[in-house]
């Protein structure tokens, strides 16, 4: 097999891509039973007979889940099915404890709609539009551990372990209708994609959208075509990507593997195969050409979902800003370099630092606050900044105190850090702490006498317009003011106490 | 004291004339008098009931307010859960199960004071009419023990007629109360779909299963329906709607001006001739006593039939998947390298029997890929036909009647190996399962033939349960007056006590 390179696959071929995307809500309690849908519990202590399977247990729909689908259908502009039902998928596998699952076929709650990405492309940003087929609803299987054997897998394992916890918890799964045209871009598109619709889901707050965690998961549909050619090539799925990196590795890993067995005039094969994190490659998983035979029928255990065209509308009037919009209007309205906003968001005070604003506080200062200092103290306490015990509100009147001349720069760090130590608003902190400005030229003025008799020799190199020299002085000001003095008050009293002004 | 109605003793127990654990013991002591010939039960549970009959003298004693039927003992049929005590479904794959939970039924039940004896005897899984599918053997009719009791509820049929018990519980996914309480003489309801709760019920067919009532009255009938009856948030199939008023029904058994259709398609050709004599005697009984008797018509009720046979076993194809020897139940195969697959495999060939592997076998055909629109979907769409039928025919009239089944009870082995003959015998039980609505069945008598109980069925619309209890308390009044003692006395004596 020859080692292509990716600008060798782009010669000749097309990706046409199309993604499924699970999604964890984060209802308190698991789609069909009041069982807990906590992360991490002891095996099996968030069960129940309706969610272990036991017989003569029924379904009963979670409403809130049904919401937050509706709420997922609206912000990727969908149409919400008036009537929609719940299907069995029929399969026999040991972590599914009824041996199907309650999933949504050919009535799904929400269909037909899109979501538009921008990536930098070589002639700037550009947009594509991913359109989606569907948005429905199933639940979870729940978890297997196979121990001894090398893969890690049931095949030859000494025996498995079973963890119902996750069976039946809310997924929504949404699924694009193919997508062409994305180019040698294929990878960053998926990636966007992605990207995009874990900001979606966060600004929604359906979801906690941890990938590393599962409860985000994308499975990436990869064919080539000739260029220029209108037939699809065969697809293989790729599983267990878990990171947005890896969504794009896979994409473009496929591409290469797929456009390798075409050169040699092999076969791509229909399969479902799994993503490594560490190589970065897929291997191969269950084989698809013998199509799973799912007998799917409608589920005579619940009742069709018929969602009140009212509470639609409600629903929809409530939906949030999308994130990517409010994302350009935020830095346009406060004029942050793309750099800035980058480390914004990665850092995820977006949030803050708007409220901090809308709280009246300057949006550089309320930026450089939450990015600097409060940053760097969550860093050094290992706690993200919304543990900390510091507000917008906090931060709001730090800023304004500075502004007003009541704190310096310097002041307003030990202000921020009592706070964050616990010990109170800033008014509390200040007060406790007896931090103020001294503005007091007279109290100044003896600070500078004593300093400048105790340093007469540094006075005088000052006096004689050696001006570098007062750097020294003034920090000893400082000193004795025990820093609450405003340093730029100081250097003028100074410089005209010793006929320097 | 065993052979009075639930109504009776229910007044004895309020009167003081007797206590519940005496009317409980009673009726343990007759059990282990008959119960070796009929094989009523697959589990008795003398402590728990004695217990819970204790429990219940203790609060009547205290003076509390309880329900009309506290103390009064009850025979659970085995699909349905109870906490603790072992359900099997008449299945070998759910030997020694202990369920940790109560079916909706059984809480109510129990909330009511109603003591639960024990589990009794059905087909695997409530597939089949004569309880020879059991994993644990048959059950046998009281009336003649080398006959078939019905099925599945062939043991709460049994039970009943054998005065080991009262009350009973059946469920009826075809016909399994109707059909058991006809060739037995006793009273079996199917309240309307959605009238009594499924949670707990172990699912044959979800769409069409309903548990019921079964007594040796109508009223005692009503009485039970009443405390299992209602709505249940664990359902979703449940209606959330009152319950009908069928006690104040059974009590006032009024059917003056009443319009009682005679289905034309259930009855003539099949029907043994003594089991249409004392259908039509009935007939003559209610328009004396008031009803108007008409001719209703459902045409598509011969398709009945065929598409049960498509729509239960593809139900329960997917049901009974979840028996995968994983979480309860026996486990076969499980030695050392032993895939999960492989005991699975050999589970659910070793613990199910003939009849739940023919239905496994053919739903899981009927909803392949390429016959699900010939088989499941075609079986849908006749669904809306008979629904459509009884629609119809309940514009012109407010019950519908048929016999219960075409023929008495037959003899045990006689169809065990023609199971379409065997289909046969819920011909006129099917379409009420079909449609969701209710249907009751009640003894008109002993076919002269051959000395066994006939069944007279009466159907009455989504949530009209009341009616059909009007029309059955009507037909059981005048036929008592004919009598001059309840039919179950005309049975053969098993040497219990009287
Ligand atoms: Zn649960």
């Amino acid at each position: 097999m020859s080692a292509l390179t990716y600008d060798d696959v782009m010669a000749k071929y097309e990706p046409v891509l199309g993604l499924e995307v699970h999604v964890e809500l984060n209802t308190h309690s698991k789609m069909f039973c009041g069982c807990s849908t906590i992360f991490g519990a002891e095996p099996n202590t968030q069960t129940c007979p309706v969610c272990l399977a036991l017989p003569g247990a029924l379904p009963v729909v979670n409403e809130k889940a049904i919401e937050s689908t509706i709420l997922i259908g609206l912000a990727l502009n969908c149409s919400i099915a008036p009537f929609s039902r719940f299907a069995r998928k029929n399969y026999f596998y040991p972590d599914m404890p009824k041996n199907f699952q309650i999933s949504q076929y050919d009535e799904p709650i929400c269909v037909n709609g899109y979501v538009d990405v921008e990536i930098d492309t070589d002639e700037g940003p550009q947009s594509f539009r991913i359109e989606i087929e569907r948005v429905h609803m199933e639940e979870d299987t729940g978890k297997s551990l196979h121990v001894g054997g090398s893969t890690g897998r049931i095949h030859g394992a000494d025996y498995s372990l079973l963890d119902y916890n996750r069976a039946g918890i809310p997924l929504v799964e949404i699924v694009t209708k193919i997508v062409p045209g994305t180019g040698k871009y294929a990878p960053e598109v998926a990636k966007a994609y992605v990207a995009e619709l874990r900001d979606i889901l966060r600004s929604l707050g359906v979801s906690d959208v941890k990938m590393e965690q599962g409860s985000l998961r994308c499975d990436a549909n990869v064919s080539l075509r000739l260029i220029g050619s209108d037939v699809l090539g065969t697809r293989s799925e790729t599983k267990n990507v878990n990171s947005l990196r890896s969504v794009e590795r896979a994409v473009r890993g496929e591409m290469i593997r797929h456009a390798e067995l075409l050169n040699d005039g092999k076969k791509v094969k229909q399969e479902t195969r799994h993503f490594q994190e560490d190589t970065g490659l897929t291997r191969s998983g269950r084989s698809k050409e013998q199509a799973e035979d799912y007998r799917y029928f409608p589920e005579p255990d619940l009742v069709p979902v018929a969602p009140d065209a009212k509470w639609i509308e409600t629903l929809r009037a409530g939906l949030p800003e999308r994130p990517s919009l409010r994302r350009k209007r935020l830095q346009e309205q406060w004029s942050v370099p793309d750099k800035e906003m980058a480390a914004m968001i990665n850092a995820d005070v977006l949030n803050i630092v708007e409220e901090t604003v809308l709280l009246g506080a300057d949006p550089t200062k309320a930026r450089s606050w939450w990015l600097g200092e409060i940053s760097r103290l969550a860093n050094e306490k290992e706690v993200a900044i919304s543990e900390l015990a510091i507000t917008a509100n906090d931060v709001a009147e730090i800023v304004s105190l500075v502004a007003q001349g009541e704190l310096t720069d310097k002041l307003a760090r030990q202000v921020v850090e009592g706070v964050i130590a616990g010990e109170g608003s800033p008014a509390q902190v200040i007060a406790s702490r007896g931090i103020k400005v001294v503005n007091d030229d007279g109290a100044l003025m003896a600070a500078i006498e004593k300093v400048c008799s105790e340093q007469s020799e540094t006075a005088d190199k000052v006096r004689n317009g050696h001006l570098p020299a007062a750097g020294a002085l003034i920090g000893a000001v400082m000193k004795e003011t025990k820093g609450q003095a405003d340093a730029a008050r100081v250097r003028e009293l100074l410089l005209g106490h010793l006929g320097q002004a | 004291m065993i052979k009075n109605s639930a109504a009776e003793m229910a007044e004895s127990l309020a009167s003081g004339a007797t206590t519940s654990v005496a009317l409980t013991q009673a009726h343990l002591d007759q059990i282990s008098k008959v119960d070796g010939k009929v094989h009523a039960f697959l589990h008795v549970d003398s402590q728990g009931a004695l217990e819970q009959a204790a429990q219940v003298d203790a609060a009547r004693s205290r003076g509390e307010k309880l329900g009309p039927l506290a103390g009064v003992p009850l025979a659970l049929k085995d699909v349905l859960v109870q906490k603790g005590v072992p359900t099997t479904c008449g299945s070998k794959i759910l030997e020694g199960w202990r369920p940790p939970y109560d079916a909706t039924v059984v809480t109510n039940l129990k909330n009511a004071g109603v003591v639960i004896l024990g589990k009794t005897n059905m087909d695997e899984f409530a597939m089949g009419s004569s309880t020879e599918n059991s994993a644990y053997g048959p059950t046998h009719n009281p009336w003649d023990l080398t006959r078939i009791p019905g099925g599945s509820g062939g043991g709460s049929a049994a039970a009943l007629a054998a005065f080991e018990a009262p009350l009973a519980i059946g469920t009826d996914t075809g016909g399994s109360i109707r059909q058991p309480a006809a060739v037995t003489g006793t009273v079996g309801v199917k309240p309307t779909y959605g009238g009594v709760s499924r949670y707990g019920l172990v699912a044959f067919s979800s769409s069409l299963d309903q548990a019921g009532p079964c007594a040796r009255t109508v009223l005692d009938t009503a009485l039970l329906h009443e405390v299992i009856a209602g709505f249940d948030p664990r359902d979703s199939t449940s209606i959330n709607a009152p319950v009908p008023q069928v006690v104040a029904a059974a009590k006032n058994g009024d059917v003056k001006a009443m319009k009682i259709g005679v289905v034309k398609e259930l009855n003539g050709d099949g029907y043994q001739a003594g089991v249409r004599q004392r259908f039509e005697e009935s007939l003559e009984l209610l328009a004396k006593a008031g009803a108007e008797i008409v001719e209703v018509s459902a045409p598509n009720f011969e398709y009945a039939l065929a598409a049960y046979y498509l729509i239960a076993p593809s139900e329960c194809s997917s049901n009974l998947a979840r028996f995968d020897a994983m979480r309860y139940g026996i486990r076969v195969g499980d030695s050392d390298g032993a895939s999960a697959e492989s005991v699975m495999n050999l589970t659910r060939e070793v613990g199910f029997g003939r009849e739940v592997k023919r239905r496994i076998l053919l739903g899981t055909y009927a909803l392949s890929s390429g016959y699900y629109d010939a088989y499941y979907g075609s079986a849908q769409k006749v669904r809306t036909l008979i629904t459509q039928d009884f629609n119809n025919a309940f514009e012109k009239c407010d019950v519908m009647v048929s016999p219960t089944c075409p023929t008495t009870a037959f003899k045990i082995g006689e169809k065990a190996n023609d199971p379409l003959a065997m289909y046969l015998n819920d011909i006129a039980t099917i379409p009420v399962n079909m449609a969701g609505i209710g249907g009751m069945s009640l003894p008109c008598g002993v076919a002269p033939e051959d000395g066994l109980p006939v069944g007279f069925q009466i159907m009455s619309p989504v949530m009209q349960d009341q009616r059909m209890y009007s029309v059955g308390a009507a037909l059981e009044a005048a036929l008592l007056s004919q009598w001059g003692a309840p039919l179950l006395s005309q049975a053969p004596s098993l040497g219990g006590a009287a």
